[in-house]
């Protein structure tokens, strides 16, 4: 976890609030007219009015007439959400508007709230449209796709962490520790972009705000290696870490992801690997450093490879460096765990001050041209 | 910390020459002249006195590459390098990279594209922090330690010169300060240009590259401009009274330059650097009694004349001084005659975990050749009744190729265009 620093993804998500997309419920009067588009869900239909409106003020008119509880969204071609309603059951009809600008859309209706739902395309019409690179657009989807599973992959193996907690278990603990963490610090730029929630869960010791309660996975760690005891407290932050994460589980989907936001996250992964893991401060007290390190490279590498056929048109020369570079520090990494399949890694305070800088020199190499990585994808 | 006086030069002639030369300088400079020395050595516009106009611009191009017998800034940041890419065509366009990069800051301009104004996604090329500062007379001065000749095939490239030092009596080398494939002297008047260029060459190394120790320094403790006042080191004496002067064609082409004859045929114009960093026993200095102080150096301290003499710039008589004066041990006249260019600076990290001032001298030397030089020298500086008050702490040698002669030339392009 990063001290208070706005990243990127950060940035650009309040600029799109405040911009570009407004979603919100009303429970008042509608205005009619071609800005109200009525959707009607089934279980298994989603007949929407009219496929083109003009851009601006738009209002979703929902009723439900199937009999399961369905959800509503409006998605930008990415899957990023323009806006949503949940929990519209069978018989009852909702409204949601949302500023949206020129542009493509899809409108999907979600029979028993899961799956990918039942997808009609749509256009805002009037103005000048962005242009948008299908390519991109792809990108972005897998991306948010993975930040998604990684999220519903660290929940089971969170609250394994959190059930040895409970269970006053203490070595069982120690064990499930690292890997609960390996999702979050894969997509960990992601995470951050809820502002609200990295503070609560991955927060370290020096990273508290006067007069913040110490609460996550650090605050664990701490007793589990350093005090090495479960208490009471332990175990309600237990269930707290488990609160948390399920909140970031469920709003994963809303992040705003563009292609540069990607690259630049990739980068603030190794950012991450720099500042926190290689100084071995991120787990001071298990020293379970090397799997977040792992972790973030894998991260990175997932968005770089999404990023890559455009990359390679517009820079082909970073393309190739960027593969040179990931390799050599994989390979590296590979040196610190017997079986390249398990996450396995050698303590870090076993890691001598040689090591820690050849791992450092390489995440350096690595790092600079993932620097270039936004501008070889926003030419 | 050598000392070489060997004749009385009264202030006269030389300093004439001298301030001639920064009259000659300036107009080269306003006239965005760019040839600093000739082949042969003959200095022109690197003759500026210090404190002439520190913020200007010190020509890149040349026969011999700027910051050797170029006036000595102020301030050093100096950085050793490791090599990490095996692929040699990589690490020639590194070396071009530098080269422009090093082109365009010690003209005093931002590197790339600058530093603002660009892509809004991406991190600007320059780091920034020299924006608006003046040139500030920054040099930057290449090298390739031995290590570097283990690579690339260059091994029958290696100069018989570049011998690996010996093992001096009192050396304490810690191997991370110590060594490097090669080396960037960045000397400026202004410390945040020095620093800015080192940042800004690393940056463009990385993944070639990777920094193996740095020094930052923040006094000259020689100058090779006998006109100015002259520097003293941390113990408080003035040091280098008769260092060679850049314009001293005959001593730098005696002592300093590689010649043809000397081989091989790519260091022709070049030089050889040995850096030290002389850890001072500061504390324990500073306790001991002005008159051992300048028993053990072979000058008083006041004026920093030799023994029993009474200006500076007096010939020493060695005899007069203690069999181990630093002086005495250190001139040409026990040495069969050798000297070399120091180009030294005082260092201060702070204080160590004993509460001691983390300081001394970061030594810097050129020569023709080490062998007959710093390795002579020192061997016979064994018995330096100063070795009590200092250790050598880190240690390195390094080729220094000739000077990049123009646009289209760059650094180390004699020993990696041309194979033998």
């Amino acid at each position: 976890m990063r001290a208070a620093r706005l990243s990127v993804v950060t940035a650009t998500a309040a600029v799109a609030a405040l911009t570009a997309v407004t979603g919100c419920t009303e429970k008042g009067s509608s205005e009619g007219g071609d800005r109200v588009i009525n959707v009607t869900a089934t279980d298994s239909k989603c007949e929407i009015s009219k496929k083109e409106f003009p851009a601006g003020h738009v209002e979703i008119a929902i009723e439900n007439k199937g009999s399961k509880v369905t959800e509503v969204y409006v998605l930008f071609p990415d899957d990023r959400i323009v806006t949503e309603r949940e929990n519209i059951g069978p018989g009852t009809k909702q409204k949601v508007t949302a500023e949206v600008k020129t542009g493509d859309y899809r409108i999907v209706c979600k029979p028993g709230m899961r799956g990918k739902g039942i997808r009609q395309a749509v256009k805002a019409t009037g103005g000048k449209a962005v242009k948008r690179d299908p390519r991109l657009d792809k990108a972005v989807a897998a991306y948010r796709t993975y930040a998604q599973e990684q999220a519903d992959e660290t929940l089971p193996k969170t609250e394994a962490f959190a059930k040895a907690v409970k269970d006053g278990d203490l070595e069982a603990a120690k064990k499930a520790y690292a890997p609960s963490r390996i999702g979050w610090e894969r997509t960990e730029p992601v995470a951050e972009s809820f502002g609200d929630i990295d503070p609560k869960v991955d927060v370290r010791a020096d990273g508290l705000e006067d007069g913040q309660k110490w609460t996550g996975w650090h605050r664990l760690e701490k007793a589990l290696w350093q005090d090495k005891k479960i208490g009471g407290t332990e175990k309600t932050l237990a269930g707290q870490l488990i609160t948390d994460l399920t909140d970031w589980q469920k709003r994963v989907g809303t992040a705003d992801i563009t292609p540069t936001s990607m690259a630049n996250g990739a980068k603030e992964l190794l950012d991450e690997v720099a500042t926190g893991k290689v100084t071995g401060e991120e787990e001071r007290y298990s020293h379970t450093d090397l799997v977040d390190f792992k972790a973030n490279v894998e991260g990175a590498e997932k968005s770089y490879e999404l990023l890559k056929p455009v990359a390679k048109e517009n820079d082909a020369t970073l393309v190739t460096q960027l593969d040179k570079q990931f390799a050599a520090l994989n390979t590296l990494l590979d040196k610190y765990r017997a079986d390249p399949s398990s996450y396995d890694f050698v303590s870090y305070d076993k890691v001598a001050e040689a090591d820690r800088k050849k791992l450092s020199d390489a995440v350096n190499a690595l790092a600079e041209p993932l620097s270039k990585l936004a501008a070889a994808v926003a030419k | 910390m050598t000392d070489d006086t060997q004749e009385t030069t009264a202030p006269s002639r030389r300093a004439l020459i001298g301030w001639g030369g920064a009259g000659l300088a300036l107009g080269a400079v306003a006239a965005g002249g760019t040839v600093a020395m000739t082949r042969t050595g003959e200095s022109t516009d690197d003759a500026a006195p210090a404190g002439a106009e520190t913020g200007a611009a010190v020509p890149f191009h040349g026969a011999h590459q700027a910051g050797i017998a170029t006036p000595v800034q102020d301030r050093l940041h100096f950085a050793a390098f490791d090599v990490t890419t095996d692929d040699r065509a990589e690490f020639v366009q590194m070396l071009k990279d530098w080269t422009e990069a090093a082109r365009r800051m010690t003209a005093g301009h931002a590197v790339g594209e600058g530093a603002y104004g660009g892509l809004a996604e991406a991190p600007p090329d320059d780091t920034g922090e020299a924006l608006g500062l003046k040139p500030s007379r920054l040099t930057l001065t290449i090298g390739f330690g031995p290590s570097l000749f283990d690579r690339f095939d260059l091994a029958d490239r290696r100069p018989k010169a570049l011998v690996d030092l010996p093992q001096f009596a009192g050396d304490n080398l810690d191997k991370n300060r110590s060594g490097g494939d090669l080396c960037v002297q960045a000397c400026a008047d202004d410390p945040q240009v020095a620093v800015h260029a080192i940042r800004n060459l690393a940056r463009i190394g990385f993944g070639k590259v990777v920094i193996r120790w740095s020094q930052l320094g923040f006094g000259k403790t020689s100058s090779t401009t006998p006109d100015a006042q002259t520097p003293r080191n941390l113990m408080g004496f003035k040091d280098g009274t008769r260092n060679i002067a850049g314009t001293e064609t005959d001593r730098l082409k005696k002592f300093v330059w590689v010649d043809s004859a000397d081989g091989p045929e790519w260091m022709n114009g070049g030089s050889y650097l040995v850096a030290r960093r002389i850890r001072m026993h500061i504390e324990t200095w500073d306790r001991t009694s002005l008159q051992e102080q300048e028993d053990i150096f072979g000058r008083d301290k006041g004026e920093g004349a030799p023994v029993g003499k009474a200006k500076e710039r007096d010939k020493p008589f060695l005899k007069a001084m203690m069999p181990d004066a630093h002086v005495r041990l250190a001139h040409p006249d026990s040495n069969h005659g050798s000297t070399i260019l120091r180009r030294g600076y005082s260092f201060t990290d702070g204080t160590d975990g004993l509460g001691r001032l983390e300081a001394g001298l970061f030594f810097l030397a050129y020569q023709r050749d080490v062998r007959e030089g710093f390795v002579r020298i020192q061997r016979n500086l064994a018995t330096d009744a100063l070795n009590e008050y200092i250790q050598h702490v880190g240690s390195a040698l390094f080729a220094v190729p000739p000077g990049v002669r123009g646009a289209d030339d760059w650094w180390g392009s004699t020993l990696f265009s041309k194979e033998a």
